[in-house]
């Protein structure tokens, strides 16, 4: 396809870049990729949560001299994971604080022998006391991280909710809980590494940010910068699973690469990546909100605690988000929000697809609707007595001074959904079907790019240059792995430069060839890297114009031309750009108040479920998405992005349980952890508002997160609005919801007029 | 060891080849490793999530769960096969033109399952997609744009994007 610049490309449904290699199978990932004399890599792995290593013994019945072990002893450097703290060993040494957490690597030329091998290392523990709730955690039952086993602590303050709670007219309390979720790539983890003296260490992998693999790699060798090379291989999917996982599994390849002197090959297998590698962390929201006696609100406290696991890894970061979407798009004179990150002995928790704040958007939105009923006002009018508007601060006092429209957002999802007709029919019809409907509803936004401060500490370098055979390459860092950031970035390039869409193409994403534009997270790379992107483009340009000879119109090979004409001057031709914030961003990190996000993304989810009296499964029938993302880049794949974060949302309410014994996941396969099917998925209408952001690329704001954060309390909203039972947590597997309807029709059979409500809201009218 | 091996003879994509290996070893590792047709991807191994998906003697097969031994004869077709005379499958360019893949890694499985479906069926509905892409799991795409690319395919006209109107512009 030739999109040329009169079609304005940016706006236009470009095809995905990389999709014909995709479609024709053709794409190369990294378990397609094979070497000469290659060897493979595996993982000898704690089968205890938490206990002392006492000895490591090898099974004579195996040939060891034709295997390569690799024990924490053989690190070159530090034994760390670079991350935010460095306490996660890459290796255990001497203690191990989860179930399957790696001991010992071995690597073998045949694959299928490293079983057995695995099979023949014994290692004899002195077990300790394992803690795996936040409430154990809380209570320090036993200390197993740090002093206190709290990984990190927010406090939030805006306004007095102490001066409120007295006068109020109405105080609701409330609490929810989330589960863990598993990211379910399709696509396992994987790495290829090599090591030579002279070179030092490659690593090929499935990972989301090349940099934060580097940064690990080169203190765990002990390598100068240029002695390490991290080179992204097309990746099969991610959402944050591939975030920090990845600097684990390098560092152990390239340390059996290193010791074995070969080329050394580590895929995990589904069960390994399931049981092994990071999650969703679970959360504990508490909620106590003060409201005057037309419903608006008066103070917010938030009580949040989620659970880290045995290390830190991206905790911290987590709960910050987490903290920061927990008051949600709504106007209140008083918030205080006491977030905690408790470390366990599960495996470490880590990044996934919202960031923490799908959990604080579940118990608030919840909690909304529970105010609501408390109240005995209709959920919609609540939300839109308190909606934030232009000119109001948020909880950390951030002025919204951008245009904010999210009654012009619920009025569109009632009016798609056909909301009251609906809801009117549900309420005729439950009577007399086992099949009970409901329909329900969630408001909230989702941050933009790094936090607070954030983006001006990465302080992201992106570009585009041209080569000699006539391609404008993009020169960016972050990495696609089905969101659509070749095909975007494409866009911006071509627009911004004035040429066509297929003279351009993205540089691998290789440190040893790309600068560091940050990492592939956070709703971040078509707002702040394709911002970027646009501006080294427009440079270009300039810089053409300036000392080559280009007209103010010009054709593909004026272009060219004048490219040459320039690298003959020059030697290069090539444009970066460094981040510059937006102007008037203040944020104080120690007390949390300021710009906490540069753009906001809002949305209003509403979702129509089916419960099933009888088999007490609960089914989402039809699902509307309205949003304000900034400018849409690309119908196509923003669509898409919202529909695949809307049916991962779905898992996350419905379906996905991660049963966890001993500190082990004990369903980690396919077959008895569920994500949502081809016949799960409803039919899903996605709508977008789009007002341009000025300071994101071509006017975009972040869109990757944001659809996660909705579907949970939606279809929690719907099934009390079809079942009249409130439901505090999710998953809400079948066993979930009989074990709570059970109790409520028995109780009703004994007192009709005193329902037990699940966790417990509760209201008082103040005297 | 490798003498002892059985020699089997079967079809893929069109072509006929021999392989010499464990008669239990996977299809999907004799497709991959012995013949280096790597489009076939694995995803769990047990048959759950369809990635693996081939077509074998006019069936869906999940490869994974196929021990070579049983192809014998057999005629395979992959993902590398749908494209025919350097023009992308008609359902490759409705999956391109409706985002119907995004990550990839599921896609060639999905695209089996799709021409599968569509041989037996050449115009389905909403119902009968749905039912005959239920073994295969995506997990970026949410299935809408899969299934919109099919039924892109299945119908004559060229342009899909339906969803466009949606748009506030």
């Amino acid at each position: 396809m030739n999109l040329t610049t009169k079609n304005r490309i940016v706006g236009s449904s470009a095809p995905r870049k990389e999709g014909a290699d995709k479609l024709l199978g053709r794409a190369r990932y990294i378990d397609d990729i094979q070497r000469e004399g290659m060897w493979f890599g595996s993982t000898v792995r704690s089968t205890i949560p938490r206990g002392l290593i006492r000895s490591i013994g090898f099974d004579r019945r195996i040939n060891w001299s034709e295997i390569t072990v690799v024990t924490a002893a053989d690190i070159p450097g530090e034994n760390h994971i670079q991350l935010i703290f460095a306490d996660q060993p890459c290796l255990a040494d001497g203690q191990v604080n989860h179930c399957d957490e790696a001991i010992l690597l071995i690597a073998h030329p045949d694959k299928h022998k490293l079983r057995d091998a695995i099979n023949a290392v014994h290692i004899e523990y002195e077990t300790l006391p394992p803690i795996f709730t936040i409430e154990e955690s809380e209570r320090q039952d036993q200390i197993v991280w740090g002093k206190d086993n709290l990984i990190k602590s927010f406090l939030l303050e805006k306004g007095d909710v102490n001066s409120v709670w007295e006068s109020a007219a109405h105080i609701v309390e409330g609490e929810y809980r989330t589960g863990a979720q598993e990211h379910l790539y399709i696509e396992n983890n994987g790495i290829i590494a090599e090591w030579s003296a002279e070179n030092g260490v490659t690593v090929w992998g499935s990972l989301q940010c090349p940099y934060y693999v580097h940064k690990t790699l080169i203190k765990v060798f002990d390598l100068p910068d240029d002695k390490v090379r991290v080179i992204q291989t097309e990746t099969g999917g991610a959402f944050g699973g591939k975030e920090d996982y990845p600097s684990t599994l390098a560092s152990h390849a390239a340390l059996l690469a290193m010791k074995s002197r070969h080329v050394v090959k580590m895929v995990y297998d589904r069960m390994e990546d399931l049981a092994a590698t990071t999650k969703r962390h679970p959360s504990r929201t508490r909620h106590r909100t003060a409201l005057d006696k037309d419903g608006k609100l008066l103070a917010m406290e938030i009580d949040l605690a989620t659970d880290g696991g045995a290390y830190a890894t991206l905790s911290s970061t987590v709960l910050s988000r987490a903290t920061l979407h927990a008051p949600g798009p709504y106007s209140c004179p008083n918030v205080r929000i006491s977030a905690k990150s408790w470390a366990t002995n599960n495996v470490p928790y880590g990044a996934f697809r919202g960031f923490g704040a799908p959990q604080t958007i579940f118990a608030l939105e919840r909690h909304m609707d529970e105010i609501a009923c408390a109240l005995g006002i209709d959920p919609l009018e609540l939300r839109r007595r308190n909606f934030l508007h232009i000119g109001d601060t948020t909880a950390t006092e951030q002025l919204m001074r951008e245009p904010l429209i999210m009654d012009q957002l619920l009025e569109r999802a009632l009016k798609e959904s056909d909301y009251h007709a609906r809801r009117a029919r549900f309420a005729r019809e439950n009577h007399t079907s086992a099949v009970k409907r409901g329909i329900g509803i969630a408001c909230f936004y989702h941050g933009s790019g790094f936090t607070g401060s954030g983006e001006r500490i990465l302080n992201s370098l992106a570009g585009v240059d041209v080569s000699p055979e006539g391609k404008v390459r993009v020169l960016v860092s972050n990495t696609e792995f089905g969101q659509g950031t070749n095909t975007v970035l494409t866009q911006i390039a071509a627009e911004a430069i004035g040429i066509d869409y297929d003279d351009i193409t993205m540089a691998t994403a290789d440190t040893g060839l790309v600068p560091n534009s940050g990492p592939t997270v956070a709703s971040r790379t078509v707002m702040v890297v394709g911002r970027l992107i646009e501006r080294a483009g427009l440079q270009l340009i300039a810089t053409l114009r300036e000392q080559a000879g280009l007209g103010n119109k010009f054709t593909r090979e004026e272009f060219f031309a004048a490219c040459e004409r320039l690298r003959a001057d020059k030697g290069e031709v090539v444009a970066l750009v460094r981040y510059e914030a937006p102007p008037g961003i203040f944020w104080d990190d120690d007390k949390y108040r300021g710009e906490a996000y540069p753009s906001y993304a809002w949305s209003v989810h509403i979702a129509q479920v089916a419960v099933d009296t009888v088999t007490f499964q609960a089914e989402v029938e039809e699902f509307w998405a309205v949003q304000e993302v900034g400018r849409v880049l690309n119908p196509v794949l923003a669509t898409g992005q919202i529909e695949g974060g809307i049916a991962q949302g779905i898992g996350y309410a419905l379906y996905e349980k991660v049963v966890m014994q001993n500190g082990h996941m004990a369903n980690n396969q396919m077959t008895n952890y569920i994500i949502p099917t081809a016949e799960d998925v409803p039919p899903i209408h996605v709508f977008f508002e789009e007002i341009p952001f000025k300071h994101g690329g071509y006017g975009a704001k972040g869109i990757g997160e944001l659809p996660h954060d909705g579907p949970a309390p939606a279809i929690v909203n719907a099934i009390k609005d079809a079942t009249g039972v409130s439901f505090h947590s999710i998953p809400l597997l079948p066993e979930d919801l009989f074990a709570q309807m059970a109790a409520r029709e028995s109780a009703e059979a004994g007192d009709p007029g005193n329902w037990p409500s699940s966790t417990g809201w509760k209201e008082s009218i103040a005297l | 060891m490798s003498e002892s091996w059985p020699t089997i003879h079967f079809i893929v994509n069109g072509k006929a080849c021999a392989v010499q290996a464990p008669p239990m070893k996977r299809l999907l590792d004799v497709l991959r490793e012995d013949l280096r047709l790597t489009g076939t991807k694995e995803g769990c191994g047990e048959g759950e999530c369809g990635s693996c998906s081939v077509r074998m003697n006019g069936e869906l097969v999940n490869s994974c769960l196929v021990p070579v031994l049983q192809v014998g004869g057999s005629d395979v077709q992959t993902v590398e096969g749908l494209a025919m005379s350097g023009k992308l499958h008609p359902l490759q360019q409705a999956f391109l033109n409706s985002g119907g893949a995004q990550c990839g890694i599921c896609t060639p499985g999905m695209l089996m399952a799709a021409a599968q479906l569509i041989d037996q069926n050449p115009h389905p509905n909403m119902a009968q997609i749905r039912e005959g892409l239920a073994g295969n799991l995506c997990r970026c795409t949410g299935f809408m744009r899969i299934f919109e690319s099919v039924l892109a395919a299945t119908t004559h006209t060229p342009d899909p994007a339906p969803e466009e109107s949606q748009h506030a512009r």
